[in-house]
C-alpha cells in the first residue's frame, strides 16, 4: 500500500480541524455512561469487603431484601462457574475464572473493596442503606501486601489452586516467571569498566480517569441483554460479560457511551454483568455507578514493583551487560504487566549480554488493569536512572550515551524480529537540539534530567464502513470508542482519501450489533489499526465511485480516476465532463444503489513508539517538594494525522508520568486497608502543579501503515519518573530509587545525605 | 427518609421548581431530577470539580451543596453558557485549541473558567492555573486548557460577545 494523495502531499492529514463531537462536549449534551436514564430504571450499589484477606463463612441478604424499595440482591451464587484458562483481552491476559471471582467474591475476599454482593433499589440511597443490612460473616486472614511479603516462604496464600511451572505442585503467590537472555552476562560485566547496581521500589498507582465506572443493564424477556457503559472496548465488554454470565456473545449488545477517560482501566469489566444480573432479576433497567472510593479500592490500578537493575559499560560509553530482576504486584489475581515491563526495560538499547527475570506476584490488592504502556514506566524508572548514572561515570552527556547505544532499524529486540524503521535516536537528537536543552539552567537546587521510553503499540482487529450519502457527503462508522479525539482522525483519513472537506464526513462510534468486531481502544492502536480499516474502507468507497462513474460514462472503471473529490476520465473525452462526488451521489440509485465502502483488518505492521523527555526541576531542600520549571517531550509519532490531538497525547501522558513520579501512591495500612480512597489524598497533578508541556513531534513514518501512522497514545508516560529522578539528582545530589518522589521521601533522602556529609566532615576534622 | 421539599430557583435564566429529598445534593438534583446531565460526578467530595456550577456567579462544587440550598439562588450550569446556538468564547476556544480529550472534566472547567473571566477579564497564566486548580483533568496535562482560557480572555477583550453568563 502507498500513501495515495495527489503529489504525495496531504490536504487534510496534518491539519487541525475542530473535532466533530466537540460541540456536544462543550455544551454538556454528550452522553457519558452515567448520563443514561430509562423509564422504570433502578439503581444498583455494590457491597465491598472491609478486609484485605478473609474467608466468607456466610452471606445473609434477607434483611436487605425486606427494606422498602429494594428489588433484588445478587451474590456469587448467581454467577455460573467460568472457565479457568488465560485469554487475551487487549493488552492484558484475562482468566474468566478469576474475572468472575473479581466481579463477585466466591469463597474468599482478596482485597479491601472486593465486591461481595449487589443490590438494586428504587433509589441509589435506598440501595446504599440496603448494603448495611447484608450480613457477612468473615474469618479474617493475614494479608500479603507486597511482593516481598507474598514471595517469602510461608507467606499467606491467596489462591489455593495457583501453581507455577517451577515450583511444581507447591501452593504459591508467584503466578509466572518470565526469563529473557542474550549473550553471556558474566562475561559482559567482566568487560565493563563501570558497573552500576541499584534496587528500586515503585508504588501502586491508579489510572485516575475522572469518570467513575458505570453501567446500565437492560435484560429483556427474550433473553437479549443491552449494556450501556463507558468502556474502551464494547466488544470486550460483550465477550467478557458473556463469559461471566455464561451466555453466548450474541445475547448481549453493548452500546459504548462517551467515555470519560480510561488509560487502560476501562478495558475490563466490573459492573456490567451485575447490571444485567440485577435487570434479569427485577425486570427493570438497572444503573450502577461507582463512587470515587470504589474506583480507587476496586478498579484499575497498575502494579507497584520491586526492580533490581545492574548495568555495565566500558569507559567509552558502550553498554556491555545488563541484568534485571523484577517483581510486579498483580493484585489479587494473576496478570500484572510484568512481561511487558521485562520486554520494555532495555528495549531502547542494543546490549549484547543481558538477562531479565520477571515475576508476576499476587498480593491482597485490587486486580491490576492496563495503564498506559502497562509496566513500562516503573521499569524505565529503574533502567533510565541507572543509564544516567553510567553516563555520569563515563563522563558522557546522557543523551549522547543513549544515541551511542540506541536501537535503530535492524537492531535486535528483546523478543521478536529486528526493529524496522524506528525513530528512537531521532527523539534523543530532537531533545539535544531543542531550545530547552540548549538553554542554560542556573540557580541553587535546580537540575535538569532526561530519560527515554519505549512502547510496542498494538495492531489487532478493527472494522470500518464508509457510507456515501445522496448529497455527496459521507459518514465513517467504526467500533473504536473515542477517548481522545479519534473521531476527528477517522473523518480526516476518510476525507483525505475521498477528497472531501473534513466537515463533509461525519464520524460515528457504533454499538456491537452495528459494526464488525473491533478490539479495544488501547495499545495506541486506534489511529493505527482502525485508521487502517478506515483508510481501506474509504478506498473501497472510492473504487465503487469510480465504477459508478464508469457506468455513467460507459467506460471501463480503470479509465476513471478520483482526485480531490472529482471523478474524471484519465483521458479527456467529449461529453464526459468531470463529476464531483456530490454530482455522482445523485446518480447512485440509477447506477446500482447506495455505496458502502467497507473494510476489516487484523492489523500487522505495528510501528513501535519511542519518546525522550527533558525536565527541569527546583527542589525545596527544607520540604523535599519538587517544582517543575520546564518540560519538553520529543516523540516519534510516525505521521501525525491531527497534530493537536497527538500533542495532547504527549502532554497527557507526560502529566500522568509526572504524577506517578512525584505524588501518586496507594497507602495501605498494616491490615491491608486502603487509606487514601479520595482524590484529595490520592494526589494527581493539578493545573497549578504543571508548566506548559512543550512537544516535539518527530515524524519517522511507520513502513507498516499506508499513511505512516504509528501509535502515539502511550509512550509519553514512560520517561517522566526517571527524567524527574535524574533532574532531582542534579538539583540536590541524591539518587532516588523509590516512587513517588514525594516531599517526605525526598526530604528523607536529602537529610540522609546531609547527615552522611556531616559525619564525613566531622571525621575529617 | 423525610419528605420531599419544593425548591424554587433559577437555572440558566429560567425559573425552575423541583422536588428533592433533604439528602440529595444539588448535583443529584440537576442530573437525576432535572435531567441536566452536563454537570458530571467525578468524586462527590469536592476534589475534582467536574460538577462545578455557578451559584450567584460563584463557582461551586454542586456535589457539596444540597439541592434544598438552591432555594432562591441563581444557578448556571454548562448547559447555560452558550447563547442559543452561539457558543461562549471559552467553548469556542476549547474546540479550536483541542483542549478536551475525553471531555468529562470540560463542563466543570468551562464553568470555573467563566467564573474567573467574570471577575478577572485579563488573567495571567498563573492566575488561570490557580483558578482551575480545583478542576482535575487527567487527559490533557492542562496545557491546551490554559492556552484556550488565555486566548478566550483575549478574544473577549477584543470584542467577542460579552460574557453574559453569571
Amino acid at each position: 500500500m502507498e500513501a495515495t494523495t495527489s503529489n504525495g502531499k496531504f490536504k487534510v492529514i496534518g491539519t487541525r480541524p475542530i473535532r466533530h463531537d466537540g460541540i456536544d462536549k462543550v455544551i454538556g449534551r454528550a452522553k457519558y455512561g452515567a448520563d443514561y436514564a430509562f423509564p422504570g430504571m433502578l439503581f444498583g450499589k455494590v457491597l465491598r469487603s472491609p478486609h484485605a484477606h478473609a474467608r466468607i463463612k456466610s452471606i445473609k441478604t434477607d434483611k436487605a431484601l425486606k427494606l422498602p424499595g429494594v428489588k433484588a440482591v445478587v451474590t456469587a451464587a448467581d454467577l455460573p462457574e467460568a472457565a479457568n484458562r488465560l485469554e487475551q483481552a487487549g493488552e492484558m491476559a484475562i482468566n474468566p475464572h478469576y474475572l468472575s471471582m473479581n466481579i463477585l467474591a466466591r469463597d474468599k475476599v482478596l482485597y479491601d473493596g472486593h465486591a461481595i454482593a449487589a443490590v438494586a433499589a428504587t433509589s441509589p440511597h435506598i440501595a446504599e442503606e440496603a448494603l448495611k443490612l447484608i450480613e457477612v460473616d468473615y474469618e479474617v486472614l493475614e494479608p500479603a501486601m507486597t511482593v516481598d511479603a507474598a514471595m517469602k516462604p510461608g507467606a499467606p496464600i491467596l489462591l489455593p489452586d495457583l501453581r507455577n511451572r517451577e515450583e511444581g505442585d507447591k501452593q504459591t503467590n508467584v503466578a509466572q516467571h518470565y526469563q529473557f537472555k542474550r549473550g553471556d552476562v558474566e562475561a559482559g560485566f567482566r568487560a565493563a569498566d563501570y558497573v552500576v547496581e541499584r534496587e528500586f521500589n515503585t508504588a501502586m498507582v491508579h489510572q485516575g480517569y475522572i469518570e467513575p465506572h458505570n453501567a446500565v443493564g437492560i435484560y429483556n424477556a427474550d433473553g437479549q441483554a443491552t449494556i450501556y457503559c463507558s468502556t474502551q472496548g464494547a466488544f470486550d465488554v460483550r465477550s467478557l460479560s458473556a463469559q461471566v454470565l455464561g451466555v453466548p456473545v450474541g445475547k448481549i449488545k453493548v452500546v459504548p457511551a462517551e467515555i470519560g477517560g480510561g488509560f487502560g482501566g476501562k478495558t475490563t469489566i466490573y459492573l456490567e454483568p451485575l447490571s444485567v444480573l440485577l435487570s434479569k432479576k427485577t425486570g427493570h433497567p438497572v444503573k450502577l455507578v461507582m463512587t470515587r472510593s470504589e474506583v480507587l479500592r476496586a478498579s484499575g490500578p497498575t502494579s507497584g514493583s520491586k526492580i533490581k537493575v545492574k548495568m555495565g559499560a566500558t569507559r567509552d560509553g558502550k553498554i556491555v551487560a545488563a541484568q534485571v530482576w523484577m517483581a510486579y504486584e498483580a493484585g489479587a489475581f494473576p496478570g500484572s504487566p510484568v512481561g511487558a515491563g521485562a520486554m520494555t526495560i532495555l528495549a531502547p538499547y542494543t546490549i549484547e549480554n543481558l538477562q531479565i527475570d520477571a515475576y508476576d506476584v499476587v498480593v491482597n490488592r485490587p486486580k491490576t488493569a492496563a495503564y498506559r504502556a502497562p509496566g513500562a514506566s516503573n521499569a524505565a524508572m529503574a533502567s533510565e536512572t541507572v543509564i544516567d548514572e553510567l553516563a555520569e561515570k563515563c563522563g558522557i552527556d546522557p543523551l549522547d550515551l543513549r544515541i551511542q547505544n540506541g536501537v535503530k532499524e535492524g537492531s535486535p529486540q528483546v523478543v521478536g524480529p529486528p526493529f524496522r524503521r524506528i525513530g528512537f535516536i531521532e527523539t534523543c537528537e530532537a531533545i539535544k537540539n531543542s531550545d530547552h536543552y540548549k538553554s542554560p539552567l542556573s540557580g541553587p537546587y535546580r537540575g535538569r534530567g532526561v530519560a527515554s521510553g519505549f512502547w510496542f503499540n498494538a495492531g489487532m482487529q478493527s472494522s470500518a464502513t464508509v457510507n456515501i450519502h445522496t448529497d455527496g457527503t459521507a459518514s465513517v462508522v467504526t467500533g473504536s470508542p473515542d477517548i481522545g479525539g479519534s473521531r476527528a482522525s477517522m473523518a480526516m483519513i476518510t476525507a483525505e482519501v475521498l477528497g472531501l472537506p473534513v466537515t463533509d464526513v461525519r464520524p460515528l462510534v457504533a454499538d456491537t450489533d452495528s459494526i464488525g468486531h473491533t478490539d479495544v481502544t488501547g495499545g495506541s492502536r486506534v489511529t493505527f489499526a482502525t485508521g487502517m480499516a478506515v483508510y481501506e474502507a474509504a478506498q473501497d468507497a472510492a473504487r465503487q465511485l469510480r465504477e459508478r462513474a464508469a457506468k455513467v460514462w460507459e467506460v471501463k472503471p480503470e479509465d476513471v480516476e478520483l482526485h480531490d473529490g472529482v471523478l474524471s476520465l484519465k483521458e479527456k473525452a467529449e461529453g464526459k465532463a468531470p463529476m464531483t462526488i456530490k454530482e455522482m451521489a445523485t446518480k447512485l440509485a440509477r447506477t446500482g444503489g447506495p455505496i458502502i465502502g467497507r473494510a476489516s483488518v487484523n492489523a500487522r505492521g505495528v510501528g513501535p513508539a519511542f519518546a525522550t523527555t527533558c525536565v527541569d526541576v527546583e527542589v525545596d531542600p527544607d520540604t523535599g517538594k519538587v517544582q517543575i520549571l520546564r518540560c519538553t517531550i520529543a516523540q516519534d509519532v510516525g505521521k501525525a494525522i491531527h497534530p493537536s490531538y497527538v500533542e495532547g497525547q504527549m502532554q497527557g501522558g507526560t502529566a500522568q508520568g509526572i504524577g506517578w513520579g512525584l505524588n501518586e501512591e496507594y497507602f495501605y495500612d498494616q491490615k491491608g486497608i486502603l487509606r487514601n480512597t479520595g482524590l484529595l489524598d490520592y494526589r494527581m497533578p493539578t493545573c497549578l502543579d504543571l508548566p506548559l508541556i512543550e512537544t516535539i513531534l518527530v515524524e519517522v513514518p511507520n513502513p507498516g501503515h499506508p499513511l505512516g501512522v504509528r501509535g502515539v497514545g502511550e509512550v509519553s508516560i514512560v520517561p517522566p519518573p526517571a527524567a524527574l529522578a535524574n533532574a532531582i539528582y542534579r538539583a540536590v545530589g541524591v539518587r532516588m530509587t523509590e516512587t513517588p518522589m514525594s516531599p517526605p521521601r525526598l526530604l528523607k533522602a536529602i537529610l540522609k545525605k546531609r547527615a552522611a556529609e556531616e559525619t564525613q566532615s566531622a571525621a575529617a576534622d | 427518609m423525610s419528605k420531599k421539599t419544593l425548591v424554587e430557583t433559577t437555572i440558566n435564566g429560567e425559573a425552575v421548581e423541583f422536588l428533592c429529598e433533604p439528602r440529595q445534593s444539588l448535583l443529584e438534583c440537576l442530573r437525576d431530577v432535572l435531567e441536566l446531565t452536563g454537570s458530571k460526578e467525578g468524586c462527590l467530595t469536592g476534589d475534582c470539580g467536574a460538577c462545578s456550577v455557578l451559584v450567584d456567579g460563584r463557582a461551586v462544587c454542586s456535589c457539596l451543596m444540597l439541592g434544598v440550598e438552591a432555594q432562591g439562588k441563581n444557578i448556571r450550569t454548562v448547559e447555560g453558557l452558550a447563547d442559543g446556538t452561539a457558543l461562549h468564547p471559552l467553548q469556542q476556544k476549547f474546540l479550536e485549541h483541542a483542549s478536551l480529550q475525553c471531555g468529562i472534566c470540560t463542563p466543570g472547567i468551562l464553568v470555573s473558567a467563566t467564573a474567573l473571566l467574570n471577575r478577572n477579564p485579563d488573567p495571567t497564566e498563573q492566575e488561570v492555573r490557580y483558578a482551575l486548580a480545583g478542576n482535575l483533568c487527567r487527559c490533557t496535562g492542562y496545557d491546551k486548557i490554559v492556552r484556550a482560557v488565555l486566548d478566550a480572555a483575549k478574544a473577549m477583550k477584543s470584542g467577542a460577545r460579552p460574557n453574559r453568563a453569571a
